[in-house]
């Protein structure tokens, strides 16, 4: 099959080989020939109303479903917006292809309308990048571009296409093999080492299973759940990994971490084994990494091997990909047991029973007041009605250590928000995306008021297409997080963190044409998430929390993660 | 402390930036670096000398064999390696010099490639030591100017060369829903 086409209909064809079904894009000079070709395609374009959320959207499409999420933009400002999104992209390994127009090939160095290096500037914004100087190399660039998005270590790739290559015509013939020499995906993983590291499974007296993102990228929640089960372990979910074990499971012990809780991080610090699985030792989860784990032997299984060993030294190295490595794993310990799995039974008990105990001692229970909404009890709220099963959009901040730590999620891929990067901005167009991606569920967008006002834009974008996300603005009156780091280590001196002259919710939604509303006292609080659930269509409900509220327990930076202030300063007292 | 990289890349544009880019960003400083085609013209050779701490090499090695159009990236600081750097030297010569300098080029292998009234241009290679002395012997004779290339090297063990085979496009079949305009499907 040969026929002739623009560069812009090939890319169209590209597009659909790869499964893409909608893209979330904003059009400028230079990609006019590809929306030309979108005229009445198949292919959904969602037009967002800044191209960062095209990005965020792309992602929010990602994150939710696995799939490979598409923004596109056009070239000089069109892409040099995009680069937030990106380089969250990169941080959180989150598969999305971003395409951008670029002057036409003539024209490139020659400081044209609209030109900028989109090309170099992305270069470290992106797990790899491409220009497309000739309409030839299209299909083919194409197709690496989604492959290397979605393979190995997922990432964000962008394709950087000249105007006059959307335009020229040529025969289009579909690609029937990629080839990239020099990219290695390994995934199979050691036999050998698998084998090990199950017989230390077994030998350990306090193991504890450390997973992390690499578990809802690699689709592997149900493997991790058999191996939870198979030993037995406590198991700690990271930011980015919450999901990938239910919170309902028994096994579940909470997230670790600057944020995490009391027993998370106090059985990161006492036990005698760490099954890391798809993790990256981050220092938000690690805290001073040389007082990090220090009694643990590790185990350290992941895809990427630049990540093995980059901050903490594993005792024994899988690089692998956890899908593939996690069910030979699981014969390994299951055909290990009978000789060894009884071998530690009261260590293991007593190990149990400490980490019952450091959870009740502290648990991560919402607290409550008669006067005013404080932000865990609306966390608690929002978990009731979600029932483990919505799915949570979550922007940076306060509100989101809140949320990760008292919404609970019953399956990967409900708990989105922006991980490595923490870009402000991110939940409402992830939301976006998510709801495109799942129509069938019930999306939250939980934000602070300060992210909120980034993304207020994208409010068009939600009315325009009816979707019914539910935009719950967690509303402190400040940059929260960056007031209580001002309250804890800089004397209470607030600094540029006061959001005065918020909007009134009702008019903004109104403004829109939907449903907004605000409340400020508990009775309120639990009527009115329900009436916005209810809502058939989107609705934004400011909640005005306590102002003053901090987040803990708190790792201070810098500090071991046993030193935990718990609640207003007073450090804890530690078991030796 | 200076570590010696020898990479193997696709000639492609960018690819240099990206090897560039990675060390860069992570503030090392690169002593020399020098990049040519290798018999397949496809492909390109680079040495690399940068300063890195010593616990960061390997760090620094797995991040470049990750990048998309490096086939292979080797520490050769440590390895069994031929190191070579060349320089280009002109040295002013009036009457009086002019055998002594030629003796001395001839101590250390090297090739008088242009000579004039004024002077000589002069081409060496060695390893860098070796340079170092014969550019400090020379500038014994009055004001030189010189050119180095930076360092090639070549490793003395065999390294075998893992490369990804071609990948099958999968069948497009299963997308027809799109093409008839259903989302999700
Ligand atoms: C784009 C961006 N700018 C700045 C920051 C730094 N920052 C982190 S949290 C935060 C405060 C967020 O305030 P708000 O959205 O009201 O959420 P809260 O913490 O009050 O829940 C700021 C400014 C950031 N993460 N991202
Ligand atoms: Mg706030």
């Amino acid at each position: 099959m040969s026929n002739l086409m623009s560069g812009a209909r090939i890319l169209l064809e590209c597009l659909i080989r790869e499964g893409v079904d909608c893209l979330f894009g904003y059009p400028g000079g230079v990609t006019l020939p590809f929306y030309d070709a979108l005229y009445e395609h198949p292919i959904r374009h969602v037009l967002v109303r800044h191209e960062q959320n095209a990005a965020f959207a792309a992602e929010g499409y990602a994150r939710s479903t696995g799939r490979t999420g598409v923004c596109c933009a056009t070239s000089g400002p069109g892409a040099t917006n995009l680069v937030t999104g990106l380089v969250d992209a990169l941080m959180d390994s989150i598969p999305i292809v971003a395409i951008t127009g670029q002057v036409s090939t003539k024209l490139i160095g020659s400081d044209a309308f609209q030109e900028a290096d989109t090309f170099g500037i992305t270069r470290s914004c992106t797990k790899h990048n491409f220009l497309v100087k000739n309409v030839a190399e299209l299909p083919q660039t194409i197709h690496e571009a989604f492959y290397l998005a979605s393979s190995g270590r997922p990432g964000p790739v962008l394709v950087d296409i000249p105007k006059d290559v959307f335009q020229a015509q040529a025969h289009y013939t579909p690609v029937t093999s990629i080839h990239l020499p020099g990219y290695k995906v390994y995934t199979e993983g050691h036999t050998g080492q698998i084998r090990r590291a199950a017989q230390m499974m077994w030998e350990a007296k306090k193991p504890l299973v450390y997973a992390g993102g690499g578990i809802i990228a690699a689709g592997a929640s149900q493997e991790l759940q058999e191996l939870v089960e198979l030993i037995d372990a406590p198991t700690v979910c990271t930011l980015m990994g919450l999901g990938g074990l239910s919170s309902s499971h028994p096994n579940f012990v909470s997230m670790p971490g600057m944020h995490g809780s009391y027993a998370a991080n106090m059985a990161m610090t006492h036990a005698d084994l760490l099954i890391a699985l798809g993790v990256r030792f981050d220092d938000r989860v690690t805290g001073r990494l040389s007082a990090f784990a220090p009694h643990a032997k590790v185990i350290h299984v992941d895809i990427d091997p630049a990540e093995v060993g980059k901050n903490r030294v594993p005792d024994l190295p899988i690089v692998g990909d956890l899908k593939r490595v996690l069910p030979k794993l699981n014969a390994a310990l299951a055909e290990l047991k009978h000789s060894m799995g009884s071998q530690n039974a009261s260590d293991r008990a007593d190990w149990w029973r400490q980490i019952r105990c450091w959870q009740q001692e502290h648990p991560l229970a919402p607290s409550y007041s008669a006067t005013e909404i404080k932000p865990q009890h609306l966390m608690a709220e929002i978990d009731r009605l979600s029932g483990g099963e919505a799915i949570v959009c979550s922007d940076v901040g306060q509100h989101q250590m809140w949320a990760a730590q008292l919404i609970r999620f019953h399956h990967p891929r409900l708990w989105i928000n922006s991980g490595g990067l923490g870009s402000m901005g991110f939940g409402l167009p992830s939301a976006i995306g998510a709801q495109f991606a799942r129509p069938d569920k019930l999306v939250f967008a939980i934000v602070g008021d300060g992210g909120f006002q980034m993304s207020l834009p994208e409010l068009a974008t939600i009315v325009n297409y009816g979707l019914p996300i539910k935009i719950i603005v967690m509303n402190n009156g400040y940059l929260g997080m960056v007031r209580q780091w001002q309250e804890l280590f800089y004397n209470n001196r607030l600094s540029a963190v006061t959001l005065d002259s918020f909007p009134n919710v009702e008019m903004l939604a109104g403004a829109y044409g939907f449903k907004g509303r605000t409340i400020e006292s508990p009775a309120e609080l639990p009527p009115a998430l329900e009436e916005a659930v209810r809502e058939p269509g989107p609705y934004l409900l400011n909640v005005k929390v306590s102002p003053y509220e901090n987040v803990y327990p708190m790792v201070p930076a810098g500090g071991a993660i046993n030193e935990m202030v718990l609640a207003p300063p007073q450090p804890v007292a530690l078991p030796k | 402390m200076l570590q010696v990289i020898s990479l193997l890349l696709e000639n492609k544009p960018g690819a240099l930036m990206r090897v560039t880019g990675l060390l860069s960003a992570r503030g090392y400083n690169i002593e020399s670096l020098t990049v040519a085609r290798t018999l397949d013209p496809e492909l390109s050779r680079m040495t690399i000398v940068v300063d890195v701490e010593p616990n960061l090499r390997k760090q620094v090695i797995k991040q470049m064999n990750k990048l998309v159009n490096v086939l292979q990236a080797t520490d050769l600081t440590d390895a069994s390696a031929v190191c070579r750097d060349m320089v280009l030297l002109r040295v002013r010569a009036p009457q009086e010099n002019r055998t002594a300098i030629l003796k001395e080029a001839e101590i250390f292998s090297a090739r008088v490639v242009e000579s004039s009234l004024e002077g000589f241009a002069i081409e060496a290679t060695g390893d860098p030591e070796k340079l170092d002395e014969f550019i400090a012997v020379m500038r014994s004779y009055g004001e030189i100017e010189v050119t180095r290339s930076g360092m090639v090297a070549m490793s003395l063990e065999n390294r075998k060369l893992r490369l990804s085979p071609p990948i099958p496009k999968g069948d497009e079949a299963v997308y027809s829903h799109i093409r008839n305009g259903v989302l999700n499907g």
